[in-house]
């Protein structure tokens, strides 16, 4: 699955600013921590403070802060803000897609989507901040196969 | 196989509901007394009356002395306000012993107060005094509260793929079946 940009940005931010709520976090350090343009990043962080997960404060030592719920924001809640998950009934624009194989084919990419999406919508900032303390500890992320 | 019980969905992610003050649940193994609030729960939440269904529950995991079957209650104040059942499995679906999980569910009012980590977390020591290491549930991917409680407590998608398909897709015909 690949995420556009966009939301991987809006995704690094808020878990930039979900880790330390009270701290306050430039543009800047952002951008430069994850090797990207402060222009283009800015318009993510705007996008966020207009939904209200984060807000700026003005002045020295200003930035943006987190102001969502950890535990009730999912990483659904993000990406839905920037990317578009057309239903198969809505978007029927592929070529051959209204063909037998075409069909066929787009049962199988629908499976593979609303896994996706159940797994966007199960798991809360906070979750993926525990996910980021284990993986910083050095433990693995997920269990051994058996 | 596994069933986990549905709760309502989650509520909207960005609202602000500061978490309860917690209210420590006494974790014990399930009584027959407390098969009425345990019908009561699970109908309040999923809309359904199953007595008969808790009833052979009861049977098989509240009154068997088999340490790989567990059915635990959550008790506040002499009240039960959730509960969870599992056991142990030899070879289900080709993998060595673990513990299954297949339900769980704490009363909506007494929510957000640690009851469903506790439950958990009793049936998880029960599974390792029983010798196993690893834990599995299965549940639907609709149930979204349920799904997002059981990754906050660590758990991730494991190698298992669920499969299904409606029984008239078996008479031979490979155009008769229903993709949904």
């Amino acid at each position: 699955m690949k995420l556009q940009k966009n939301t991987r940005l809006a995704l690094y931010s808020v878990l930039e600013f979900a880790t330390d709520p009270t701290r306050h976090i430039s543009a800047a350090e952002i951008a430069d921590k994850y090797e990207v343009s402060p222009h283009h990043l800015a318009k993510v962080l705007s996008e966020l403070a207009r939904a209200g997960l984060v807000e700026s404060v003005r002045g020295v030592g200003g930035g943006y802060r987190f102001a969502g719920n950890a535990r009730r924001l999912t990483l659904m809640d993000v990406i839905e803000m920037f990317e578009e998950f057309a239903t198969p009934e809505e978007d029927r624009r592929e070529p051959g897609e209204r063909t037998p194989v075409g069909q066929a084919l787009g049962a199988v990419l629908s499976e593979i989507d609303e896994i996706a999406k159940a797994t966007f919508r199960s798991i809360t900032l906070a979750t993926m901040l525990r996910l980021l303390d284990r993986q910083q500890r050095g433990q693995p992320l997920r269990a051994k196969a058996t | 196989m596994t069933e986990t019980k549905a709760g309502r969905p989650a509520r909207k992610a960005t609202c602000a509901g500061a978490p309860r003050a917690p209210v420590a649940a006494a974790i014990r193994p399930v009584r027959r007394a407390d098969l009425e609030p345990i019908v009561a729960l699970d109908a309040r939440v999923t809309g359904l009356e199953k007595r008969d269904y808790w009833e052979s529950l009861y049977r098989r995991y509240g009154a068997s002395a088999r340490a790989e079957r567990q059915f635990l209650v959550a008790d506040v104040g002499g009240r039960v306000v959730g509960f969870v059942i599992g056991e142990v499995r030899d070879w289900e679906f080709g993998a060595p012993s673990c513990g299954w999980v297949f339900a769980i569910d704490v009363h909506p009012e007494a929510r957000l107060a640690g009851t469903g980590t506790r439950l958990l977390e009793a049936i998880c020591a029960g599974f390792r005094r029983a010798g196993v290491s690893k834990v599995r549930t299965m549940l639907s991917r609709d149930n979204n509260l349920v799904l997002s409680f059981f990754r906050s407590q660590g758990m991730m998608t494991g190698p298992f793929i669920p499969l299904e398909m409606d029984l008239d897709t078996i008479d031979g015909r490979p155009d008769a079946g229903t993709m949904r």
